[in-house]
């Protein structure tokens, strides 16, 4: 079987996913071989479906999650609870509102760092754009080989991260704890 | 550990997922939250594709999650819980643009013939990328920027097959069309997605000049 170049860009999606038969495949590939555009278009397009498919590229605008939570919170009905149940609800919320009050009447302290063997980063510039990630406790340039947990990297301005106690990464960041 | 955190991948214990869902029945409203953790990102992205806009696909995602709530015991264990979820923020955000944005017109590659055969623009060699250079913002502008500029039966099978991941049979069902217009489309987005990205992006990676501007399709 002989194909032409329209019939490989017409089936290259289906190629891709696996979903052509053995003899249009086998046809494809000899084309492929002798054919630079074809064999462009092929590699182009599976890029595309490799970069477009990280998870890296799922960003939502930050505070998206804290006020979903808020929405829902003022519109899902409580758990079906007992009178204790409830007075032991209520307790807890009184000590959360109070925790509350005392973390924002102390929102001129330093934040308490996530490891003890971190340095605060007084010296980040706080609007530079830094990469955090969901178990890891210190915050990095993008591209430092230091990133822990890359599956689930978050940019977030410095200031913010030191602010949710992230502390700089001692080797990219090293010029500013330094300066 | 940051809010917005969550994985895209479903639970590794589906039966997890099946017995939150029965005592979220049954009266742990708080249990919701749990169920949902995941799949937070998913529905804000899903949201996004059609919508283009970070306000209006926050709010549809927040009004898609209520929903989901108010119609849990609709949800059948035969489906995937992700796949019911994605559904409805589907449905709420074209709602959504019926309702707000009737007037907005949609970009002019939406009128092309679905039907035609799509013949590449041009043949640059785009060589294969290291996944790292999706940590630098303006790669993942770019790629943002082509994916917004397709029409919208395009992004929106696009989305849910290549981000999302849903099968082919699952992005038919929650677009409401035929699996053959699924491929179709598919097939038309990653072409134009690759005809857009390709010039600029293909062989110069590695250079920090390589979004010389002027010089590129965007």
């Amino acid at each position: 079987m002989v194909v032409s170049c329209e019939e490989v860009w017409r089936e290259i999606s289906n190629y891709l996913e696996g979903e052509v038969e053995a003899s249009l495949r086998a046809a494809m590939e000899d084309h492929l071989r002798g054919c630079k555009h074809c064999t462009a278009v092929l590699d182009g397009t599976r890029n595309v479906v490799q970069l477009y498919g990280d998870e890296r590229m799922f960003e939502v605008p930050l505070g998206f999650s804290h006020r979903l939570h808020r929405r829902l919170e003022e519109n899902l009905p409580g758990n079906r609870r007992s009178f204790l149940g409830w007075m032991v609800a209520a307790a807890a919320a009184v000590l959360v509102a109070g925790s509350f009050e005392v973390a924002r009447s102390s929102v001129f302290s330093r934040p308490e760092l996530r490891s003890e063997h971190a340095q605060p980063g007084t010296g980040v510039p706080p609007d530079m754009l830094v990469i955090v990630s969901g178990d890891g406790k210190t915050f990095h340039a993008a591209g430092c080989p230091f990133i822990h947990d890359k599956a689930h990297i978050q940019t977030v301005k410095a200031g913010e991260a030191l602010r949710q106690g992230y502390a700089p990464c001692v080797r990219c960041m090293k010029k500013y704890l330094t300066a | 550990m940051p809010e917005e955190v969550t994985s895209l991948e479903p639970p590794a214990k589906p039966f997890n997922e099946e017995m939150l869902i029965q005592r979220i029945r049954n009266g742990e409203h708080d249990l919701f939250y749990e169920l949902i953790r995941p799949y937070e990102r998913r529905v804000y992205s899903a949201a996004f594709a059609i919508l283009r806009n970070q306000a209006d696909a926050e709010d549809v995602a927040q009004e898609a999650m209520l929903k989901a709530f108010k119609n849990i015991r609709q949800f059948r264990a035969e489906a995937r819980f992700s796949t019911w979820l994605t559904q409805i923020t589907i449905n709420e955000a074209r709602m959504w643009r019926r309702k707000e944005h009737a007037n907005i017109m949609e970009p002019i590659v939406d009128r092309q013939d679905e039907e035609g055969n799509y013949t590449p623009r041009d043949f640059a060699d785009w060589r294969e990328i290291p996944l790292e250079t999706l940590e630098r913002k303006e790669v993942r502008q770019k790629l943002a920027e082509a994916l917004a500029s397709l029409g919208e039966k395009y992004r929106e099978t696009f989305v849910l097959r290549d981000m999302q991941h849903l099968s082919i049979e699952e992005t038919a069902k929650a677009l409401g069309i035929s699996t053959a217009s699924v491929k179709t489309r598919l097939l038309r987005a990653r072409l134009m997605l690759r005809d857009l990205l390709a010039p600029g992006f293909g062989g110069s990676w590695s250079s920090k000049l390589f979004l010389a501007k002027g010089t590129k399709p965007w």
